[in-house]
């Protein structure tokens, strides 16, 4: 037997492809499976699941409801659809920032004598070994109409005799902003290092030789060969930042409800685990298109990958 | 043309700090002056600081002390995109997110030259290397004796008045090392283009070069044709390091004009009528240098002048020569025969134990200061 298994090449890749395959089935396929069913069901009033087959929380999703305030049959609420381009559109803008800042940083880092490298590669993992809810909590901290940044404002204002108001910066979409911009840059950071310090001195210097400046050796060499990390950065930031809710939670409060709330919410407030279900698919979508669109466009980085 | 130089060293020293913390000259006093159109080599073991030197010229490493002039001008902090020097890599450093066309263009459109300008160059130095066809490849796509005549096509297409060239060729396999020597050389004559090569295969530097530099050390040991080189090296250090020779200790008995009397102890034998350098005084210990292939064997005594007896130690046979490996009085010597008769006879070959006689033509050696 084990003879005829030396032989078969197709049956030994099925063998070597089955704890993978049995992983992604346990990990991956049935959870989907459960919330596309549950996602079908309807919440029974005490709040469990009855399943059927009904579209009722996807239509409940894109804004028409039966529930309406002035006795008509259907009317549109866009909550949902806010929600949704919400959280859209806060992925991008907290992206775009990360980009923005990460790349000078890694810049710097790939630049810097091996030894300060160290230390600065360092500095940027430190936050990340505190909890990540205890850093949102730290914002809300500086942000407060209390906090710690209206404070030393306040103080240099009374210094300048200048009249100042608190700022109401919680609890807005700013605060939010920077708050994920803060919880995702180092995973910006350091695919942007890695493959900015990839690059082989000796492309400069030949870049130099052949007549380019600083500017244009950046433009036309440095920048695009660090392309595969701004990619792979991208991908790790824009996901997470889709679905979480801590962050919008904390420095959000009720004024800036996301996805990830939303889902929250309906598995541990308002009970409705179909609703729910309903909602992480769509946000699956959601992400898994403009992801397709974008690696289609850029790739993985994979060379960062293979790295 | 400003100066009848294309490159000048003068008195350069390069220092590094090394990681433990102390000082070290990478480049020590070197003074070269390198004509227009020669093909210039620099040779030397590794460490020698040939790369540093040729660094300095292009512009990436700047002199601890002295000056390096291009076409006469000192270029003190001169940066590297603006000498009209262009390098060849020993990596080769071709851009990878490019292809074979872009990376020949790059340089063009640095200089900010016309689209079909552009076009017309980096076909033509396409065409020079012999990669027409491959233009829209990327770098990985080629093997490494193209990518090395990308990077070349990539410097050329500049029309530089001086290539820097650093072990360009280090990474090929030898059959194509070789071709690429006689091809770069051919394309040095065609050009009239300032070649400064550098390399630590001595045959690569012999074959190639108008004139060589040996360095050691930091230091150039010297300078000189290929032909001046080889048959007289100013000091030990070039003798051993290139080809092979015998050094056979002695010292000077007699003087007349440019010609010694060598009295060598461990021969037990005077060596009459060698050529000497200039500043060698009587009673000086000095080394007598000889090449392997210039020492003479004969069964027995003919001449009776700077002969001696040897006793044959071992044969090796390797083809073009058989090496021949004696022991004289005590001092072992080394001598290549070249195998002008077939050597299927194994009587042809001298045999172990053998009682032999060397003979040293004078014009042959070479009596250089002990060191
Ligand atoms: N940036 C640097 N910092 C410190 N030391 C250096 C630096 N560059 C070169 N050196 C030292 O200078 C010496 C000469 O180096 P160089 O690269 O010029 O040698 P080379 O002759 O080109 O050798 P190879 O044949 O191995 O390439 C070496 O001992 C090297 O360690
Ligand atoms: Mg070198």
């Amino acid at each position: 037997m084990l003879q005829r298994l030396r032989e078969n090449k197709s049956t030994q890749g099925t063998l070597l492809a089955l704890p993978t395959t049995v992983w992604l089935f346990i990990l991956l396929i049935i959870p989907l499976f459960l919330t596309l069913v549950i996602s079908f069901g309807k919440r029974s009033p005490d709040g469990n699941v009855i399943y059927t087959f009904t579209l009722n929380n996807y239509i409940r999703l894109s804004g028409y409801t039966t529930d309406c305030p002035d006795g008509q049959a259907t009317c549109f609420d866009p909550l949902y659809l806010q929600i949704l381009g919400r959280s859209l559109s806060l992925a991008f803008n907290t992206t775009a920032l990360v980009i923005i800042m990460a790349y000078p940083l890694a810049y710097f880092i790939a630049r810097a004598h091996p030894k300060q490298r160290n230390m600065f590669l360092f500095m940027v993992l430190i936050p990340l070994w505190t909890n990540f809810v205890i850093r949102v909590y730290a914002w809300m901290m500086l942000l407060r109409k209390e906090g710690a940044i209206n404070i030393i404002i306040g103080w240099i204002a009374n210094f300048l005799h200048i009249p100042f108001q608190p700022f109401e910066m919680l609890y807005t979409p700013g605060a939010v902003l920077v708050g994920m911009v803060y919880e995702f840059l180092p995973f910006m950071i350091l695919p942007i290092f890695t493959s900015l310090e990839k690059i082989d001195t000796s492309l400069y210097e030949a870049a130099a030789d052949l007549g380019a400046n600083s500017i244009k050796t950046f433009l036309r060499v440095t920048l695009p060969l660090s392309m595969p990390g701004v990619v792979a950065g991208t991908i790790l930031v824009f996901i997470p930042v889709m679905g979480t809710f801590i962050v919008s939670d904390i420095l959000g409060g009720r004024q800036v409800i996301l996805v990830g709330n939303l889902i929250q919410r309906q598995f541990l407030d308002a009970r409705d685990p179909t609703f729910g279900s309903a909602a992480s698919l769509i946000l699956m979508i959601m992400t898994l298109i403009v992801t397709y669109f974008y690696t289609r466009k850029f790739g993985f980085g994979e060379e960062i990958v293979a790295a | 043309m400003t100066s009848e130089f294309a490159v000048e060293m003068r008195d350069v020293v390069k220092r590094f700090i090394t990681p433990e913390g102390s000082e070290m000259a990478a480049v020590d006093h070197v003074t070269m002056q390198i004509k227009n159109g020669e093909f210039f080599s620099m040779l030397g073991s590794s460490g020698c600081g040939k790369t540093t030197s040729l660094r300095m010229i292009a512009g990436f490493e700047w002199p601890t002390e002295g000056e390096v002039f291009i076409e006469g001008k000192p270029m003190g902090h001169t940066p590297p995109f603006q000498r009209k020097v262009n390098t060849v890599f020993q990596s080769y450093a071709l851009f990878q997110h490019m292809s074979v066309f872009q990376n020949v263009a790059f340089g063009l459109e640095m200089e900010g030259a016309a689209k079909d300008e552009i076009e017309k160059r980096v076909k033509r130095a396409l065409e020079m290397v012999q990669l027409t066809g491959m233009e829209r490849r990327r770098p990985k796509q080629l093997s490494g004796g193209q990518q090395q005549r990308v990077a070349l096509a990539r410097a050329l297409v500049k029309t530089p008045d001086v290539l820097l060239l650093d072990e360009p060729l280090g990474a090929l396999d030898l059959k194509l090392r070789k071709e690429m020597q006689l091809e770069l050389k051919a394309l040095q004559q065609q050009l009239g283009i300032t070649f400064i090569y550098v390399t630590h295969d001595q045959e690569e530097a012999l074959t190639m070069s108008d004139r060589i530099a040996v360095m050691s050390k930091g230091k150039v040991q010297q300078m000189g044709t290929p032909v001046e080189i080889y048959e007289r090296p100013s000091n030990k250090f070039v003798a051993d390091f290139i080809g092979e020779s015998n050094f056979i200790e002695g010292k000077i008995k007699s003087l007349s004009g440019n010609e010694a009397c060598v009295f060598v102890p461990s021969l037990n034998a005077e060596l009459i009528g060698m050529p000497i350098s200039d500043g060698l005084v009587k009673g000086e210990e000095v080394t007598v240098c000889i090449r392997p292939e210039k020492i003479h064997i004969a069964e027995k005594n003919a001449v009776n002048q700077n002969m001696f007896r040897a006793t044959v130690t071992n044969t090796v046979y390797i083809g073009v020569d058989t090496k021949v490996f004696v022991d004289a009085h005590g001092a072992k010597l080394k001598v290549w025969e070249q195998n002008r008769i077939s050597r299927l006879d194994p009587k042809s070959f001298y045999t172990v134990g053998q009682e032999i006689w060397l003979m040293l033509m004078p014009e042959n050696t070479l009596v250089l200061k002990k060191d």
